[in-house]
């Protein structure tokens, strides 16, 4: 089916029509269906570089298909699978089999990543090679939720993972520093009585990973950024030409750690909620560019693992849906960022780090049909309604945030049509379509 | 009072207003017939997740000198330790008919957690949660110090212009975090005395003086001087080297209790560690205050009982 | 409504003084007397009656106060409500006759929350009550033994008691 789309605003600002047709754009003025975008922001798929799809092995707090559904309804049309799945994605295998079930499913595309060490056990390396050579394509490696503390295996790591054009995506937190911790260790730390989570332990790892990137000549990526000092480290590195980038999530963009005062675990998150000086340093650092990309480490949990103490609740927060609506509400409105940019953060930079295909030239005639289009001057009060995936652990349930996702279109087919998710079925019939097509071609 | 959950924002007139009904509630504990009718019918839970005999016999004497039912739940080594979490305990409670849940929790918040839950309509008092506040204990250290200065003309009077030196772990002690609050609501100033590693990393929100040095904060004169309990496991975790230089720098031995004027109050939380935070002489000296301590935390825990379950309830 | 003033300072002083000879007479005397005021103004008139009754039998009677808020009934419906001070005299009350005095008499609740008290503290010989104002409308069956003044009232008005000691002026007003 085609689909034309007129009077979207594209990321430039320019007003323009367009035509898209077998999963690409193309220069037909006609087509089956016609979507008024009059109003709508039209950007191109995003691409989202930390994602927790919790399959296998964690079902109860996500799947796949409940993943990449909340992703779809994000605007999202590629996320990249965290490995820490039970089993872990540290085999040839398991990535194959998540990336299969992206595809069946068809919401978005899921590349895995690979975990940098077996079982995330920070021993041995895992079948780094085997990964990157299998049909998933492994890419981006990480460890994420633990950090690759020791030096030697970090060095060895960047090292085999360049060998494979591939990045090591690293959660930096030095864990002796941060045994038990709760939260960012500063003045509300002191307050309430939890333990703290010193920037220290993110920027001293930091600090450390650009020097070894340097010094093997190396790709290396950091995952959410979250403190001031942070963002100085990765501004000397790249002035020294250090190949680091750096993501920053969405949450680190707007919230603090003045939210932990109610000791409600929706606000529990690794690295924790910072304070208001880091939010501010991090939302200039992705307006000049020294952070890359947004990406927002959604990390679903039941819900019991959030109704206990805080102490007892799990970290994490679901991310996908509100994405979209936190940059809006902390770098778009506030006119640091523009829409060019947020297509750049967004969608362009992630895929262009993560090694995916088809997102260098959006709206180009003969691109991959990738984009959403946003009702910008929407504002909703955002709650359980709002969420697709199975995670109700969001922090932004009762606050009102601007923007809304109105079309997502993944390889050239609706997964969000008028707001809503489109219904599984048509979603996974368009996919194998478009499959059998590629294939074909 | 909805909740007693923290003295962080406990209003002067209402920490006036508890230490007045526990000056009445004392003389209560001096009659031969010690019991008031007043809770009848009422069900205080006390919910231990962490061991503390002492705060909960104490909570229990002032719960049943009020006439409530009081049932013990010490929910560490039972099901709870094994998976059932806060929810499921706090609507069993709820199913029980709990009015009141005083909660020990080994985690900070835990209690406001509950309060804020609506797993549970009871009032909660915080009977202290990790390493974040412990507000009857505050309350009954306060009580103790107005009795101490003014007598039988305590009620109705603050702390004002009281000089309070507290000593040692501030980092984890919830009972320093409720005294600090307190104390200076009630007009008091507040100085912290602990090497670096027991302090706060970040006390730009506390209204106190810091200081490393023991001697010179004793040779202030402090009216009082709070020492806390030290714990042993603190010493592995590489907090200060050794129990015998602990003692040299930051206990009150029988050398500083000389030095301290002999109108200063000692006082301790309990348990003490004598011979590492204090010597048995200062402990035992006519200027400790440690078994009046005890004694006004069952006046003061009536006293919190008493504003928790009487008067309208505003839900 | 209007409020008017129906006791003024030479009123209560005659109706005090005609209470503390009542005692007397029916206690045959002073031995054995204990005063209680009920907090905050019944404790003012038990130490007037106190006075009154020493300066014409020339003994010391004993007065004290004697908090009944911990025994109320209605704990829950009205605001958490501050305790007073009990302060009963040396030698105690047991087998003595324990005159209860408060300010106005109306549903009888209080006085109910004072003998429960009382029952607390010890044994009394008598319990007898003294109450500078009847307003009526009683929803025990309690009576008072001394009255100063029968004040039939409806329930919508509101008796003020004022006294000197606390309130800078005697008078009784209803409105």
């Amino acid at each position: 089916m085609s689909i034309r789309i007129v009077n979207a605003t594209l990321p430039s600002g320019e007003s323009a029509d367009f035509t898209i047709d077998h999963g690409v754009f193309t220069d037909d003025t006609s087509a089956d269906r016609t979507i008024d975008a009059s109003g709508l922001q039209a950007l191109p798929g995003l691409v989202d570089l930390h994602t927790h799809l919790r399959e296998p092995g964690f079902e109860q707090s996500e799947t796949v298909l409940s993943g990449t559904r909340a992703a779809a309804m994000g605007g999202f049309t590629a996320v990249f699978a965290m490995a820490n799945t039970m089993p872990v994605q540290d085999t040839a295998g398991v990535v194959e089999q998540v990336q299969s079930l992206g595809n069946d499913h068809g919401y978005a595309t899921v590349r895995p990543i690979g975990a940098v060490t077996e079982g995330l056990g920070g021993t041995t390396l895992s079948e780094i090679g085997a990964m990157a050579n299998s049909r998933a394509g492994v890419r981006v490696f990480s460890d994420d939720g633990k950090c690759v503390h020791n030096a030697l295996l970090m060095r060895r790591a960047l090292e085999y993972v360049k060998t494979f054009d591939g990045v090591v995506a690293q959660h930096a937190q030095e864990p002796t520093l941060t045994v038990d911790a709760q939260m960012n260790e500063g003045a509300v730390s002191s307050e309430l009585g939890l333990a703290g989570w010193p920037a220290v332990a993110e920027e001293s790892i930091i600090a450390r990973d650009v020097l070894l990137a340097e010094h093997v000549g190396a790709r290396l990526h950091i995952c959410h950024l979250s403190t001031a000092g942070s963002v100085d480290v990765i501004r000397w590195a790249k002035a020294r030409g250090i190949a680091v980038t750096a993501e920053v999530t969405p949450h680190h963009l707007l919230l603090t750690d003045e939210l932990v005062r109610g000791y409600d675990a929706r606000f529990k998150v690794n690295p924790p909620l910072r304070r208001d000086e880091d939010v501010l340093a991090l939302r200039a650092a992705l307006a000049d560019g020294t952070i890359d990309i947004v990406a927002t480490d959604h990390a679903p949990h039941p819900p019991e693992a959030k109704e206990c103490s805080w102490a007892e609740a799990a970290f994490g927060m679901v991310g996908l849906e509100s994405a979209l609506n936190v940059v809006q509400e902390a770098v778009v409105d506030s006119g640091q960022l523009s829409w060019a940019d947020v297509a750049r953060v967004l969608s362009q930079k992630p895929a262009e780090i993560g090694r995916l295909d088809g997102y260098a030239t959006p709206f180009a005639l003969g691109s991959a049909a990738n984009l959403v289009l946003i009702d910008p001057s929407a504002r909703s009060t955002f709650s359980t309604a709002s969420l697709r995936g199975k995670g109700t652990n969001s922090p932004y349930l009762g606050r009102e945030l601007p923007g809304r996702v109105m079309t997502t279109i993944h390889n050239g087919y609706e997964t969000v049509r008028d707001g809503e998710v489109v219904d599984a079925a048509e979603v996974a019939d368009n996919a194998r379509c478009a499959a059998t097509e590629a294939n074909n071609v | 009072m909805r909740h007693l959950l923290t003295t962080q924002g406990l209003p002067r007139d209402e920490a006036i207003a508890i230490l007045d009904v526990a000056e009445d509630m004392a003389a209560v504990g001096e009659r031969e017939v010690k019991k008031l009718p007043t809770l009848r019918g009422k069900t205080v839970i006390n919910l231990f997740f962490e061991d503390s005999t002492r705060t909960r016999i104490s909570f229990e004497a002032a719960a049943k000198r009020l006439s409530a039912d009081v049932i013990n739940f010490a929910a560490k080594g039972s099901s709870v330790s094994k998976g059932e979490n806060l929810k499921d305990t706090a609507q069993t409670l709820a199913a029980m008919g709990a009015d009141a849940v005083v909660v020990r929790h080994w985690a900070s918040g835990a209690p406001k957690t509950l309060a804020d839950s609506g797993w549970i309509d009871a009032g909660i008092v915080n009977a202290g949660d990790g390493t974040h506040e412990h507000p009857t204990q505050a309350l009954l250290d306060a009580f103790t110090i107005r009795r101490r200065l003014h007598g039988s003309a305590s009620r109705g009077r603050d702390l004002d212009g009281v000089s309070v030196t507290i000593v040692g772990d501030i980092v984890h002690s919830r009972v320093a975090r409720s005294n600090v609050w307190l104390l200076t609501t009630l007009g008091a100033k507040v100085t912290l005395v602990a090497p670096a590693t027991l302090l706060p990393v970040n006390l730009s929100g506390w209204p106190v003086d810091v200081s490393f040095d023991l001697d010179h904060a004793i040779a202030q004169g402090p009216d009082v001087i709070m020492m806390l309990r030290v714990q042993g496991e603190r010493m592995a975790a590489a907090f200060f080297p050794n129990a015998r230089e602990y003692s040299k720098q930051w206990g009150l031995n029988d050398e500083r209790m000389r030095a301290l004027p002999a109108s200063s109050m000692v006082m301790h939380p309990g348990p003490m560690n004598r011979g590492l935070e204090i010597s048995a002489a200062a402990a035992d000296s006519p200027q400790s205050t440690v078994l009046d301590q005890v004694r006004n935390g069952v006046s003061v825990r009536m006293s919190v009982l008493y504003h928790l379950l009487s008067g309208a309830v505003e839900r | 409504m209007s409020v008017r003033t129906v006791l003024q300072h030479a009123d209560i002083t005659r109706a005090l003084t005609r209470i503390s000879h009542e005692i007397l007479e029916s206690n045959r005397g002073s031995d054995d007397l204990v005063i209680l005021g009920i907090p905050t103004r019944g404790v003012t008139l038990a130490n007037r009656i106190s006075a009154i009754i020493e300066s014409v039998d020339s003994a010391v009677i004993p007065a004290g106060a004697l908090d009944v808020t911990m025994y109320r009934d209605d704990l829950a419906q009205n605001p958490t409500r501050p305790t007073r001070p009990t302060d009963i005299p040396h030698g105690g009350i047991d087998g003595k006759t324990v005159v209860l005095v408060d300010d106005v008499l109306y549903s009888g609740r209080t006085i109910r929350a004072a003998l429960d008290a009382l029952g607390d503290l010890g044994r009394p010989r008598a319990v007898r009550l003294a109450v500078l104002v009847d307003r009526g409308h009683r929803e025990f069956p309690i009576r008072a033994d001394f009255v100063g003044k029968n004040l039939p009232s409806s329930m919508e008005e509101r008796i003020n008691v004022r006294l000197e000691e606390i309130d800078g002026v005697d008078e009784v007003t209803i409105g």
